[in-house]
């Protein structure tokens, strides 16, 4: 199978000079459902904005570091990202970062416009992105007066409608009741789409995804089968992670 | 990552910066009102102003020619002035046809509005310089001290305060709008009325998450036992090096009045 998104030795520092990333370097193949664990501060939303290219200043030279990241085979460079920012979907943490329209149907509606899709065809892509987060009767309301779990909900509507060929999330389950995170569960499970996950929620990652990476500190300190990272003990604990 | 692109706070050490701030904004204040009340075409007294204001500068350790750099974007200001050419009588100068007006410059018109560039020239570097030397909390507590009433300097403090979470906010949206703005083949971005509409609805989003926000940092505020004023914590104290260099100040506005009067 080929890789759909290649990270290849990536280094970044924020401007005040605290190294975020120290030479990280992962691949995923079609269809695969990823979960990245690490503490707070390990770099894990750092290295997601990456990959749809937002946080280089100018990512043709990594202003801020080096390294490679090739989605479907195509290198990411300032050329070509609009290119790539249709392949990856990138969920923000929080749905108020990622909500800016006043109602849900324009925010859904906002990647595939920018792409410059027929109306109809854009129509079509809206409903067919709600229907997937269960949140068809939504398309009118105020984003912002909505509840925490379908605020997320409609934010990976937002990018669903763009049809990427990779969904990026950044803590999809962080503050959410017992039903919300459930229904978020399944939503996941169902989605036919490769996906990274970055997660706190190690039950969820037991149930949800086959591979993990764990990262701290800027570096991917193990990768492999979910299982055999949640039996080793020393290694959770030394990365201030817990059995679930 | 932290919106600061609007504190013209330069650290260094110098005489100036370590002046007390209620020393540097009633100066400041003094040499604003001086240019104020200079006469039309007191080009001595101009003259002295500016030495006055290059000595500041050179005090600071910031360059003489530092707030020179900075004042250009105080100039388009100046415009509003403009009308005053043509509408001070006098001896005409020149005249011309504008659209459907006749309009004549006047001598005096002409003298009123060269002297109110420089005036404005002169106190807006002064401004400059003052936000160069004292950090803004500094300043907010100096002008509470000079009698600004309260309501006026925690307005004041509060806008400072909230310009860098709007700044943030502003940021987060055009990230999200970033992360989103895709192609599909050639044809992307769409018409600029899309775009504009976009922006638009992004600007109300911001007005209303501004103002909701507003409402839990008060609702926090009161928690915390607020009652109207802000405390600070760093006292000032005013030593002899001060009260010399007010003195100095003000004798050198005082003098400089008297020249363009004379």
């Amino acid at each position: 199978m080929t890789n759909v998104l290649q990270v290849h030795d990536l280094h970044f520092s924020y401007h005040d000079g605290r190294p975020a990333l120290r030479g990280v370097s992962f691949a995923m193949c079609a269809g695969e459902k990823v979960a990245l664990v690490g503490p707070n501060g390990a770099g894990k939303s750092t290295l997601m904005l990456h990959l749809n290219g937002i946080l280089p200043d100018r990512p043709r030279d990594f202003v801020h570091g080096r390294g490679e990241v090739s989605v479907e085979e195509k290198r990411l460079t300032r050329d070509n990202l609009p290119v790539i920012r249709a392949l990856v979907g990138l969920v923000f943490q929080n749905p108020d970062d990622q909500l800016f329209s006043p109602t849900v149907f324009e925010d859904v509606a906002f990647g595939p416009l920018h792409m410059g899709l027929p109306m109809k065809e854009v129509e079509a892509r809206v409903e067919s992105a709600l229907e997937a987060v269960r949140m068809s009767g939504f398309r009118d309301r105020l984003s912002h007066h909505l509840s925490v779990g379908e605020k997320k909900r409609i934010a990976i509507a937002t990018v669903l409608s763009m049809k990427p060929q990779i969904l990026v999330l950044d803590e999809p389950s962080a503050g959410l009741d017992p039903r919300g995170r459930r229904t978020l569960i399944n939503l996941l499970r169902e989605l036919p789409i490769t996906m990274l996950v970055s997660t706190h929620d190690m039950k969820l990652v037991q149930e949800l995804f086959p591979r993990t990476i764990v990262m701290d500190e800027g570096q991917i300190v193990a990768d492999g089968q979910t299982r055999d990272i949640l039996e080793n003990e020393e290694l959770l604990t030394a990365h201030g992670l817990e059995k679930p | 990552m932290h919106f600061d692109a609007f504190d013209r706070y330069h650290e260094t050490n110098s005489f100036v910066h370590r002046l007390d701030p209620r020393i540097k904004v009633a100066v400041t204040v003094a040499f604003i009102l001086s240019n104020a009340l200079l006469p039309d075409g007191a080009w001595i007294a101009f003259g002295l102003s500016w030495m006055l204001l290059l000595f500041a500068n050179i005090f600071s350790n910031l360059g003489i020619a530092f707030t020179l750099k900075r004042s250009f974007v105080a100039l388009p200001f100046a415009l509003v002035a403009i009308t005053v050419l043509f509408s001070i009588p006098g001896n005409p100068l020149a005249s011309f046809h504008f659209l459907l007006w006749d309009l004549t410059i006047s001598d005096t018109g002409f003298l009123r509005f060269v002297s109110i560039l420089i005036r404005s020239w002169l106190s807006v570097q002064m401004a400059i310089l003052l936000v160069a030397t004292a950090r803004f909390p500094d300043i907010i507590h100096a002008l509470g001290h000079l009698r600004v009433p309260s309501i006026l300097t925690t307005i004041i403090a509060f806008l400072y305060r909230y310009l860098f979470v709007l700044g943030d906010e502003v940021f987060r949206l055009m990230r999200a709008r970033e992360a989103r703005s895709a192609a599909a083949g050639r044809r992307s971005g769409r018409s600029v009325v899309w775009r504009a509409n976009v922006a638009g609805h992004m600007a109300g989003q911001l007005f209303l998450r501004s103002y909701e926000r507003s409402d839990r940092v008060y609702n926090a505020m009161l928690a915390r036992g607020y009652a109207g004023h802000l405390e600070t914590i760093n006292p000032h104290e005013l030593r002899r090096r001060d009260y010399i260099t007010a003195a100095l100040a003000l004798l050198a506005i005082l003098f400089l009045q008297l020249a363009g009067r004379l």
